[in-house]
């Protein structure tokens, strides 16, 4: 057994018991946990399979960003699992048949698959050749410049994410007091004091 | 016995071991004696005189405590996630040891050589908010978790800066190593380094990397006026002690960042002096002085200032930075100090 | 580049201005500003309609057969700017009538038909499927614009869940294709079916891929979200439900069948076929139940859907012709009809129940005859420009050999014209007053007048429509 070899099927372990224990554990935080652990472990495929760029994203985005996300969801939510599952068995039969017939679906494609001549030549064919270029310097080839125009879709896909979620949920309430950071700072003791000689006995 | 070290998979481990323990004994000797400085720092602002009775001129003072630490009683509170409440601790302190490797201390002298050394780095540094979270959470007590809560938003908010800041200077560079990044720095001394034409983003960066760390006067996780020592609060001898050390490793990793990316890494910085280790290891102590200042200096933030910099002052900032800088390397500006490919383009 | 991005100008041009527009509003006037984007909006995509309608012939491509300009894309691009601008315009008023002036919503609009000009251009898998979200996720919002209103908040919410379910079957099918093809592009997919039998892989991937754009043109089985939607969704953007993005979503659906599997018209045939029934029947009984004019309309919009997939169904330039120009007429009549139902109010409030337009056409005649005459469009009788719409697919069914289908539209075409009628009824011989008023801003008068004369107008020659459908259908299918 090569190193490549002993760290792939360590990875793929830590994949596999990540992913398993995430359906299985009885606790959500726990749940989240073991993704996490499924995520580091599928970011260490990626670097097996020499995709180094894309196990660090994975890492950033999805365990650095969205697993946190989620980790906060799922702490601060009191979620009542016994609930939920007994829904889950109400539909139980029909998730089964639908999976079933998924399943013959995907049985009977995997039987009589067959590849379109040329398939394999026009996959590689999108690809710059990896002996010349590192995988980032690639994708950056790819995304910027083949699918520019697939990126910047995307782009704007994310803007009316950003817009919808503005519009539905923001509300400018008029009945509150809001803070004027700069207001504040440029507030100085001249406008705001006033310097009064009291009189003894007097008041004011 | 040199083909052992090179062709044997036992010599290779053997040899990956041993630059390992290189790299952190002197790391975690050298720490003990910034605990020391820094504390040393704190109490000359505030003009006490600080450790001074363990060894000569307290000297050994945190030798003293690791041994407090050590030998004292594991307290586990009653009710918590005893997994995970000790995972915690050791998530912590790991992770922030593993970002070293792949830290260039002189030309070529670094454990790991990828080409994404950045972005490890970066990743590691956002899986180290787990440490805080997971200790909150497993601690099963109030105090720890509000800490946890706030410390994952305030990681996650100026994670997005930081790497906002860290894809200008790859712009720049155009590659994502660290020795690719300092060997592009190399030139005429002091004003070829990336200070001079990322200037704004330096001070972006270091508050930045003060909110990342928890440092004050962003240290509102473990805000003791509030929060008693927040995600800390329940933890005790050898596991608050590991927090303790992942926190200051993660600092002076910060400082070490900051010398690479913005100040030249080992460059040294009139040329006629030679280049060298040396060099990296005075930044860090200056950069760490500066950490120490801030530290005994300001007042603490409040929670809605510091999500306000965050998300309102650093992030358009940042953000407009990445913008002109490719602008800039794009068209040559400046007589090309913002496009300094050595790969592609 | 520089050539890939003339191409896309027009599309170019829309999205940078509401993307300008956007940071120009939020960082005037906001919601004051309303009323001017919206019009700026709708003025735009008028303007850009005319430019791509006189614009240059011929087909050219762009981005490596992502994006596609062809004859037929600029017909469909043409027909949904127009309806959009008019949907925008006629809605401006009752927008602002129900609090819901805000100014993300024409921009939103001008967003989904960025969306929309992609889908009918796309030649790529994957093109397709980002104008297709860029045009759902904009819908998705503006359907729960109004969330003050539970209806319409379970309105967004429905067409979110459901939308992204059919994305999901979408991007299934478009895996397995993309798995036995080898590239997304659709020239490549066409190649690679071709060659005689058709394999397993790529059919369940046809399959999977037609599910799911049956899902955004509302065919049977994939309409459940339809009349709950059209009903909570506020009046003037069930209007643009109504209208352009059915024909982007028909538009998109025609071109993956021909352009990427081309090479299987008779197996998509039958699913085709069998959803277009089964929408005309649908949609002909369950509208009869009723009451309200807004699902009905859903129901109908079902029914024009299955006459429509009738026309791709033929597999022919002359289908797809007769599909054309039949989407051509039901967005024109949609504008003029959801022009009256924005407009319907009893005591100063929105109304959508059909007992409210009892004798209607007492109070106002006018408006009651150019309903009247849309109704019967909508229905099919002959005299109207709808029925030469029902005519033409009926048409190209026959002439493919479907006679069985074009029977059952006879039929289906039969049983909706009840309803279509019983509307008529009420509002000229209903038995009590419904109280039901129109007050309309111009624009919304102009839409609802100018579609009826359309209507009645347009039996001399279709206004010449023929001509340009059958040269977009020629580009497509060849």
């Amino acid at each position: 057994m090569t190193v490549a070899d002993f760290a792939f099927y360590a990875f793929a372990v830590t994949t596999l018991v990540g992913g398993l224990f995430t359906v299985l554990a009885r606790n959500p935080v726990h749940s989240v946990l073991w993704l996490i652990m499924a995520f580091i472990g599928s970011a260490g495929l990626f670097v097996v399979l020499g995709a180094e760029f894309l196990a660090m994203l994975l890492m950033i985005v999805y365990v650095g960003a969205v697993a946190v996300l989620f980790l906060f969801v799922v702490m601060m939510l009191d979620v009542d699992f016994a609930e939920l599952k007994a829904g889950m068995a109400k539909y139980m039969p029909l998730a089964l048949l639908i999976a079933v017939v998924l399943l013959m679906q995907m049985g009977m494609i995997y039987g009589t698959w067959q590849f379109a001549d040329g398939a394999e030549a026009a996959r590689r064919a999108v690809t710059p050749d990896m002996t010349e270029v590192e995988n980032t310097a690639a994708l950056g080839q790819l995304i910027y410049d083949d699918y520019f125009l697939l990126f910047q879709l995307s782009g704007l896909v994310l803007l009316v994410a950003m817009i919808g979620a503005i519009v539905l949920t923001l509300r400018h309430r008029k009945d509150i007091k809001r803070q004027d950071v700069l207001a504040q700072m440029y507030r100085d003791p001249a406008k705001a004091l006033e310097l009064v000689d009291v009189k003894p006995g007097q008041g004011l | 016995m040199y083909e052992f070290f090179t062709t044997t998979n036992l010599g290779i481990a053997l040899t990956i071991v041993g630059q390992v323990l290189l790299i952190v004994v002197p790391l975690l000797v050298a720490l003990a004696f910034l605990l020391y400085y820094d504390r040393k720092v704190w109490a000359a602002v505030q003009m006490r005189r600080g450790p001074n009775v363990v060894g000569a001129f307290g000297l050994l003072q945190s030798f003293a405590d690791f041994l407090k630490y050590v030998l004292k009683e594991i307290v586990v509170p009653a009710g918590a996630d005893k997994f995970v409440f000790f995972l915690a601790p050791m998530l912590s302190f790991v992770l922030a040891m593993v970002a070293w490797a792949v830290i260039p201390f002189n030309d070529r002298w670094v454990l790991a050589d990828v080409n994404v050394a950045i972005l490890f780095v970066f990743a590691v540094s956002s899986l180290e908010v787990y440490g805080v979270i997971m200790g909150g959470w497993a601690s099963n007590s109030k105090y720890p978790f509000l800490g946890s809560l706030r410390s994952a938003a305030q990681m996650i908010s100026y994670e997005v800066s930081i790497g906002l800041i860290i894809i200008g200077v790859i712009i720049s560079t155009g590659s994502m190593n660290f020795g690719d990044i300092v060997r592009a720095q190399d030139g005429a001394g002091l004003f070829s380094w990336y200070w001079l034409p990322h200037f704004p983003m330096v001070f972006l960066f270091l508050i930045s990397a003060m909110a990342e760390t928890n440092r004050p006067p962003f240290d509102l996780p473990e805000a003791e006026s509030e929060l008693v020592a927040g995600y800390q609060v329940e933890y005790s001898s050898t596991p608050f002690l590991l927090f303790m050390i992942g926190e200051y490793v993660a600092i002076v990793l910060m400082c070490t960042l900051v010398s690479i990316l913005f100040f030249g890494g080992w460059l040294s910085p009139i040329e006629a002096i030679p280049d060298g280790a040396l060099w990296l290891i005075l930044k860090i102590f200056f950069f760490f002085t500066i950490f120490a200042m801030v530290k005994a200096i300001t007042p603490r933030y409040r929670y809605d200032q510091l999500m306000r910099i965050g998300w309102k002052v650093f992030l358009p900032l940042s953000l407009i930075w990445v913008v002109l800088v490719a602008f800039f390397a794009q068209y040559g500006a400046f007589w090309g100090t913002y496009a300094r490919w050595t790969v592609g383009g | 580049m520089a050539t890939d991005l003339q191409t896309i100008l027009p599309e170019l041009i829309l999205a940078v201005y509401a993307m300008l527009a956007l940071v120009g509003a939020v960082y005037t006037g906001k919601d004051n500003l309303t009323g001017p984007i919206t019009w700026l909006t709708a003025g735009l995509m008028a303007v850009l309609a005319l430019w791509i309608g006189t614009g240059s012939a011929g087909s050219t491509q762009a981005f490596g057969g992502m994006f596609l300009s062809d004859a037929y894309a600029r017909f469909a691009k043409v027909a949904i700017l127009i309806a959009g601008a008019a949907v925008l315009l006629s809605g401006q008023e009752a927008v602002a009538r129900r609090g819901l002036g805000r100014f993300e919503y024409p921009l939103l609009i001008a967003l989904a038909t960025v969306g929309m000009m992609m889908m009918v251009s796309a030649g790529d898998l994957m093109s397709l499927y980002l104008g297709l979200e860029l045009q759902s996720l904009a819908l998705y919002v503006v359907a729960a614009m109004n969330r003050d209103s539970v209806k319409s908040t379970e309105a967004g919410m429905k067409y979110f869940v459901l939308g992204a379910l059919s994305s999901g079957l979408l991007l299934y099918g478009a895996s397995l294709t993309y798995g036995y093809a080898g590239t997304t592009l659709f020239s490549g997919i066409i190649g690679a079916a071709t060659g005689g039998e058709i394999s397993l892989g790529l059919l369940i991937g046809l399959v999977f891929v037609s599910a799911g754009l049956a899902f955004k043109i509302s065919a049977v089985p994939f309409h459940m979200w339809t009349p709950d939607v059209y009903e909570g969704a506020p009046t003037p953007v069930t209007a643009f439900f109504a209208t352009a993005p059915k024909l982007a979503a028909m538009g998109l659906f025609a071109r993956v069948l021909f352009d990427a599997f081309g090479g299987a018209v008779g197996d998509w045939q039958q699913i085709i076929s069998l959803m277009a029934i089964l929408s005309m029947a649908l949609g002909a009984v369950a509208a009869i139940g009723q009451t309200n004019i807004k699902r009905l309309m859903a129901y109908s919009s079902i029914s024009h859907m299955g006459f429509a997939l009738m026309g791709l169904s033929a597999g022919t330039a002359l289908g797809v012709q007769a599909m054309l120009v039949y989407m051509a007429i039901y967005l024109t009549m949609n504008v003029g009809t959801f022009a009256f139902i924005m407009s319907m109010e009893r005591d100063g409030k929105p109304v959508t129940e059909i007992a409210s337009l009892n004798q209607f056409a007492k109070g106002e005649p006018l408006k009651a005859l150019a309903m009247l005459v849309l109704l019967f469009s909508l229905a099919g009788v002959p005299p109207m420009v709808g029925f030469f719409g029902k005519l033409y697919v009926l048409q190209a069914a026959v002439d493919a050999g479907l006679t069985w289908l074009a029977i059952g539209g006879v039929i289906a075409s039969v049983i909706s014209a009840f309803y279509y009628l019983r509307i008529v009824y009420f509002m000229y011989f209903g038995q009590t007053e419904g109280q039901a008023q129109a007050p309309m801003s111009p624009a919304a008068w102009v839409a609802l007048m100018g579609s009826a004369a359309i209507m009645v107008l347009g039996v001399v020659n279709l206004f010449g429509i023929e001509t340009a459908a059958a040269q977009a259908a020629q580009a497509l299918v060849n």
